[in-house]
């Protein structure tokens, strides 16, 4: 037996909605096989995995709060991988962000106000665009490989995390605890809903939708897309390539990095040694569970977003380890990359032993 | 620095230098036949934890690093099938895989958390070994380290001195030439990245036997990654790359024993050196381009679909 792959010519658009659901399908097939495996009741997991967490509204608010980052980063990525530019480092920008957006309210704790918030989040964005900006000019100046590069940077990023949390940083009447002060209420983001759901959400909201736009609707969106599925084209067309690279890392370290400041004056309201469970690496494949597309994004932060309170929810009622959420992200990662494969490709199951060769059904079809 | 504390030194730094070589010469077969497979961090993860996990079980910890092996060239089969059957994308396949191994490895390894496991016995020639210094640098090393050595030169001479390594540097220069000359394409980048990943998992094997002989969550620390780029700073030359992995293997020990010279930075500052380290030596590798451009396999990254 072998699969053969047949192009389509076309690609087809029923697949493109179709993949994503398909892939989530084939989660939840594995999930089941590997709670069974683990000794715990399948369909009891699975509930409390996908389902439990929303039937409270103290549990949708948690995925909201959840969702948000994932949106923000989301969406940079998204446009700096239809660039064919691979930022995989927005972990570290999002530290980045996290840790220049603080430097307000640590060191002039008397400050507060909507300006001053407002003025921590640009410092959020621009921290994450700095941070982003140091793979890009590797590559645009010295060709250096930017996966590895902006890899890298995430562990030095969160070491100096821990750094400004432990040390500089750390609070004076803390007990030693190695978190900062606790930023008081007027530098925090508004909360617009229940008691977590900040005015952060209905940024990434704008965010996302603007970013619809600018893909969609204007030229540099074109230049995006077209340097991204044909680098020659656009080099004819004089789109830079290295232009593009920096672009491309500015906003999806700006957005990290807003995501991150985000996280510090919303949920947490300090800074800490650890600011994000992974949400960099969570929303690579939240762009591309949502196809790249900046809409799309939103509906799968939702996944996602359900993947990290399923994890939680797994932990406390059946005592495996939280890490089952890293498991079900990682796996549908692969089944929506597989599943993408039926958008371009026919997929052909033949089997070997008696396949005619092709010649000869060629003679009989001519016959 | 007396003698004593100098060989002890050289030995740490060969026991930290092994993983990364083994990592680092895995992907670089893989690479070479034209896949880039970035999971490399993942499959250690996973290979780091059966590996334990075997051994502790049966008691034997050639059991342990066997297991990690076969550990390691499974989650690199699932790779192999998105990427090549299903011709994925190869960079977010592999950011899968990493993502898919670490948690695996979270969710398998919970409940042997810093349980304390085997080792395996440095060797010990009467004679040879006990000449001072050189003595247990070159007769007394864990066997391991020993397979490494034989593996590099292994890798170098399968390369570049026999036909089917020929065939496997012809698939990752030119993918359709080497299908036209009546190759199996497929089937040649399939067996590169399973042979990656068994080498992946025998890396993380050897972390969790022999390098801490215990295991905890996260214990792979990126070293995945920097085998990646070892292999980018060998610019895919197997004896380059054993000169990269003891490199770094020096960087990482000095680091750790840094405070004990004196240095009085912050110790996430001298945590930091490695991966600082590695993104130097990468800008440094990458301005020399035409080093690069003889020896990058042309097809790397690109997806192969027969045509018929």
């Amino acid at each position: 037996m072998r699969i053969e792959l047949i192009r389509r010519p076309q690609r087809s658009a029923r697949m493109a909605v179709l993949s994503p659901l398909i892939a989530i399908a084939l989660t939840v097939v594995a999930g089941f096989v590997i709670f069974a495996a683990n000794g715990v009741d399948p369909v009891g997991a699975l509930y409390v995995y996908f389902i439990e967490k929303l039937t409270a509204w103290w549990s949708i608010q948690d995925l909201i709060v959840k969702m948000t980052p994932l949106i923000l980063i989301g969406v940079g990525l998204s446009l700096s991988y239809l660039s064919n530019t691979w930022n995989i480092g927005a972990e570290g920008q999002l530290a980045a962000g996290a840790i220049a957006g603080s430097v307000l309210p640590i060191y002039f704790p008397d400050w507060g106000g909507p300006l001053v918030v407002t003025l921590m989040l640009l410092m959020g964005i621009l921290g994450g665009m700095a941070y982003g900006a140091i793979p890009a000019l590797l590559k645009t100046r010295f060709g250096t490989n930017e996966i590895l590069t902006s890899l890298m940077l995430v562990y030095v990023a969160d070491l100096v995390l821990d750094w400004v949390a432990r040390g500089p940083w750390r609070n004076p009447a803390g007990y030693n605890f190695p978190n900062s002060r606790q930023f008081s209420d007027n530098q925090l983001l508004p909360v617009i809903a229940g008691q977590h759901v900040t005015v952060a959400t209905v940024i990434a909201l704008v965010v996302a939708v603007a970013a619809w736009f600018l893909l969609g609707k204007t030229l540099t969106g074109f230049r995006i897309r077209v340097l991204g599925e044909a680098p020659r084209a656009g080099a004819f067309a004089g789109f830079s390539r290295n232009r593009m690279v920096l672009v491309a890392f500015l906003i999806s370290g700006g957005l990290a990095g807003l995501a991150g400041i985000c996280e510090v004056a919303g949920p947490l309201g300090q800074l800490r040694i650890s600011v994000s469970p992974g949400y960099g690496f969570t929303a690579i494949i939240v762009a591309f569970l949502g196809r790249l597309n900046p809409l799309g994004v939103i509906v799968a932060s939702f996944v996602l977003g359900l993947s990290y309170l399923g994890g939680e929810g797994i932990q406390s009622t059946y005592h495996l380890s939280d890490q089952i959420a890293r498991v079900f992200q990682g796996m549908l990662l692969f089944f929506v990359l597989a599943c993408d494969t039926m958008i371009f490709y026919r997929v052909r199951i033949v089997s070997t032993r008696r396949a005619p060769p092709p010649a000869a059904e060629a003679v009989r079809e001519s016959a | 620095m007396s003698l004593p504390e100098l060989q002890g030194l050289l030995l740490t730094i060969i026991t930290a230098a092994t993983p990364l070589l083994f990592a680092a010469l895995g992907e670089l077969v893989t690479e070479r036949s034209g896949v880039l497979n970035l999971g490399v961090e993942g499959m250690m993860a996973v290979g780091a934890v059966i590996g334990f996990i075997a051994g502790h079980v049966t008691g034997l910890s050639v059991v342990g690093v066997v297991a990690s092996v076969v550990a390691g060239m499974a989650m690199a089969a699932l790779f192999a099938v998105v990427t090549l059957v299903f011709v994925a994308n190869q960079v977010a396949s592999g950011l899968a895989l990493t993502l898919f191994g670490l948690g695996l490895s979270g969710l398998i390894g919970d409940r042997y958390v810093s349980i304390p496991g085997l080792s395996l016995e440095r060797i010990h020639i009467p004679g040879l070994t006990d000449i001072p210094l050189v003595g247990p640098l070159i007769f007394g090393e864990d066997p391991l380290v020993y397979v490494a050595v034989a593996l590099a030169i292994a890798v170098s001479w399968f390369l570049f001195s026999t036909r089917a390594g020929l065939i496997v540097r012809a698939t990752g220069d030119n993918h359709v030439s080497a299908h036209a000359l009546g190759y199996d394409v497929i089937r040649v980048r399939f067996l590169a990245v399973i042979f990656g990943g068994a080498c992946a998992g025998l890396a993380g094997g050897y972390l969790s036997i022999v390098y801490s002989t215990q295991w905890i969550p996260n214990m792979t620390a990126g070293r995945g990654w920097i085998a990646i780029a070892l292999v980018v700073f060998g610019t895919w030359l197997p004896g380059r790359v054993v000169v990269g992995a003891v490199l770094f293997g020096a960087i990482s020990i000095l680091q750790l024993n840094a405070q004990g010279y004196g240095v009085s930075l912050p110790p996430q500052f001298l945590n930091a050196l490695p991966y600082l380290t590695t993104v130097v030596v990468l800008v440094i590798i990458s301005r020399n381009r035409t080093l690069l451009r003889v020896n990058t396999p042309a097809c790397l990254g690109q997806a192969f679909v027969p045509d018929r």
